[in-house]
C-alpha cells in the first residue's frame, strides 16, 4: 500500500524547503514529499504551475495532502487542484493547519499508512476550531 | 482472549518526549495492531500512543515516568518495543548505544 503524499507550498522557497527538511529528518523517506515556493523570479509568491508540479512529484494513489502558509498559497493550491481535475482532484486536500507543524504531523500519520482523511484530520487537530 | 500489557519507563532523554522523539515513538506505536496508550501518571489520563498530536502535546519532560499500556494482538511486543525506545533515549545522543 502506498502512503499519502505531502506537498508543502510556501510564499518563500526557503520556508518550503526548510519545512520539507524537517519532515525528511524527523519522519523519514517513506512518505512521498515535494515542496514549492517563490514566484519563479526570485521573489516571494506561489505559482499554480509549480504547485501542480509538486503534486505530480508527491503523487500517491492514496492521495496527497497540501500544507500551505498564507492566503495566496491556499487559493493557488485550490486552483492547481481544480486544473488537475478529476479523478485525481478528489484525492487531493488542502489542509487548514500551520505549515511546519502540520507537515510534520501529517507526514507522521502518513508514514504509518494512515488514509488521506486521517492524515488531514491529524493536521487539522492543530488548528483552533 | 485478548492480550494486554503494561509497563512504566523513565524518560532519560535530555529534552524529554519532544518533537523528534515523539515522532519516533508514534511511528513505532503505529507498527503494532494493538491499541496502545500512554499516560504521564498511573491513574491517567491515558491517550492514544499512535496520535502524534496527542503525544507531542503531552510535552513529557526528562524525568517523567511514562506509563505505557496495550491491548490486543502483539500487546506485549508493542509495550516492550516502546519501553526499549525510551530507554535508548530514542536512539539519539551520545549514549544511545548503551545496553541494559
Amino acid at each position: 500500500m502506498s502512503n499519502v503524499g505531502i506537498v508543502i507550498v510556501s510564499h518563500s522557497p526557503l520556508v518550503a524547503e526548510g519545512t520539507a527538511d524537517m519532515v525528511r529528518q524527523m519522519v523519514g523517506d517513506e512518505v512521498p514529499l515535494a515542496w514549492c515556493g517563490g514566484n519563479g523570479h526570485g521573489g516571494l509568491g506561489t505559482s499554480v504551475e509549480a504547485i501542480m508540479g509538486a503534486i505530480d512529484k508527491a503523487w500517491s494513489e492514496a492521495g496527497v495532502a497540501i500544507l500551505v502558509d498564507l492566503g495566496g498559497a491556499e487559493t493557488n493550491s485550490e486552483m492547481a487542484v481544480e486544473l488537475i481535475g478529476e479523478p485525481r482532484a478528489q484525492k487531493i486536500i488542502v489542509c487548514n493547519a500551520p505549515i511546519v507543524e502540520g507537515a510534520v504531523m501529517a507526514a507522521t500519520e502518513a508514514s504509518g499508512g494512515g488514509s488521506l482523511k486521517e492524515v488531514v484530520a491529524t493536521a487539522h487537530e492543530l488548528s483552533p476550531s | 482472549m485478548s492480550a494486554s500489557a503494561e509497563a512504566t519507563v523513565l524518560i532519560t532523554h535530555e529534552v524529554g518526549l519532544h518533537a523528534r522523539p515523539s515522532v519516533k515513538f508514534t511511528k513505532l506505536a503505529k507498527t503494532f495492531s494493538a491499541e496502545v496508550e500512554v499516560a504521564l501518571a498511573a491513574n491517567g489520563p491515558w491517550f492514544d500512543a499512535k496520535s502524534i498530536v496527542k503525544v507531542m502535546a503531552a510535552k513529557a519532560p526528562k524525568g517523567t515516568l511514562l506509563h505505557i499500556r496495550a491491548k490486543g494482538d502483539g500487546a506485549g511486543e508493542a509495550v516492550g518495543a516502546l519501553v526499549e525506545l525510551v530507554r535508548r533515549d530514542f536512539d539519539e545522543g551520545a549514549d544511545h548505544v548503551r545496553t541494559a
